[in-house]
């Protein structure tokens, strides 16, 4: 969402980028070959784990996008804790009705035992951080992209948090 | 009392003796980065941030506790000595759970201002989360040991200029752990004064004041120095340069 910030600077990339795939888009299938992939959030189940890796394997580069995907951040707060306890917590003790935990996979995804960021499950060749990254963060690195570069991120745009 | 010429990246300096490294690097303006060393407490040398190299020597030194001597030749910002800065700034991350966008002190945190000297893009070694407490029981202050780095600011400043002691290191390696007392609820130590200088000190969010929301908390250290100063040496003034 963060990505938006740009505000009209999006008008202008808009001319030298072709999207392909994104969660606000209608495109089902991650497709194959793919210079740049942004990801957002950290790696925290069965479903995020099998898109990484698809993700690596059709993008010649892929970015880690904002703190979640870059240190685990937010997400990785449960990791202290046992998924069957966050599970037993969320599905049978804060649950109003129909207490109980999901055990057939089939139409959500099974958490990790812990979340991690991006570069613990596939190989990450530039991270962005912030929560969320700032606009003229994402301009400066998609920029640097289009000149064919690979984006070192000077000092004043790290920042976690 | 004699003094001391030696060289820190190539040039001369003189040091007073008993002076360490790092204050003659800190009255010349030389940057070494610090976590642990804080003005007016005693050094402790743990954080290794503020290691350099001296000729002569495969070790490297923490500038904190190392007396320069006659002649000793001072590198304060080697490639070596970066990377393994670096590296300790990725421990202490994994270390912990250091959760910047939910913290207190977000945007006035000495770890982060760290993992920004030090150019962190990421953390190479694996995050280990571990299980830590937070503890909320005293009436103005909480400790979330999730954020503790394990300085000993708290300790030594409670201690030295406080003289209550409330706070000490239990356990061993990666598992020692701040506590107070004989390891029991902040709120029910009978030693604690509530003077609040161990909330000042603390370097991340570990330590902060109840009620502060994520980013409010912005903790001021240099007081410490100015109240070592007023009672050693009986000089009431807060020059500009302790203000900093």
């Amino acid at each position: 969402m963060s990505f938006l910030d740009m505000d009209e600077r999006l008008i202008e990339l808009a001319d030298k980028i072709e999207l392909v795939y994104s969660p606000i888009a209608d495109i089902k299938e991650f497709p194959e070959n793919v210079d740049v992939t942004l990801v957002e959030g950290a790696v925290t189940n069965s479903e995020n784990e099998e898109m990484a890796h698809l993700i690596r394997k059709n993008s010649r580069l892929v970015i880690a996008f904002g703190d979640c995907a870059t240190t685990g951040n937010v997400t990785a707060m449960r990791n202290p804790f046992k998924v069957e306890d966050i599970q037993r917590r969320a599905y049978i003790e804060l649950a109003d009705k129909n207490q109980r935990i999901p055990d057939e996979y089939i139409t959500i995804a099974q958490l990790l035992k812990t979340a991690k960021p991006l570069h613990e499950i596939i190989k990450v060749d530039i991270w962005l951080h912030g929560c969320p990254p700032t606009a003229d963060q994402i301009w400066f690195a998609v920029n640097e992209l289009l000149q064919g570069r690979i984006p070192v991120l000077p000092p004043a745009y790290l920042r976690y948090g | 009392m004699s003094v001391i010429t030696f060289t820190i990246d190539g040039e001369q300096y003189s040091a007073k003796e008993g002076d360490t490294i790092l204050q003659v690097a800190r009255d010349n303006k030389i940057p070494i980065p610090t976590l642990c060393y804080l003005e007016g407490l005693s050094t402790f040398g743990a954080c290794r941030l503020c290691v350099v190299e001296i000729e002569g020597s495969p070790k490297l030194f923490p500038a904190c506790t190392t007396k320069p001597t006659e002649s000793m030749v001072v590198r304060t910002s080697t490639d070596k000595l970066k990377k393994y800065r670096r590296m300790i700034v990725e421990l202490l991350a994994s270390e912990g759970n250091h959760q910047c966008a939910v913290c207190v002190v977000n945007g006035h945190c000495e770890l982060q201002d760290l993992a920004y000297e030090v150019e962190l893009d990421h953390v190479r070694f694996p995050y280990l989360f571990p299980k830590k407490s937070l503890d909320a029981t005293h009436k103005d202050f909480v400790i979330d040991r999730n954020r503790c780095v394990l300085c000993t600011r708290c300790v030594r400043v409670c201690h030295e200029v406080e003289a209550a002691h409330v706070w000490d290191i239990a356990g061993r390696g990666i598992d020692c752990e701040i506590i107070a007392d004989l390891n029991q609820p902040w709120g029910t130590s009978p030693s604690c004064t509530s003077c609040g200088k161990c909330v000042r000190v603390c370097p991340t969010g570990a330590l902060f004041d109840k009620g502060a929301a994520v980013g409010e908390m912005q903790k001021e250290s240099g007081f410490i120095k100015f109240i070592v100063n007023a009672r050693n040496k009986h000089e009431w003034v807060r020059t500009a340069h302790e203000e900093e």
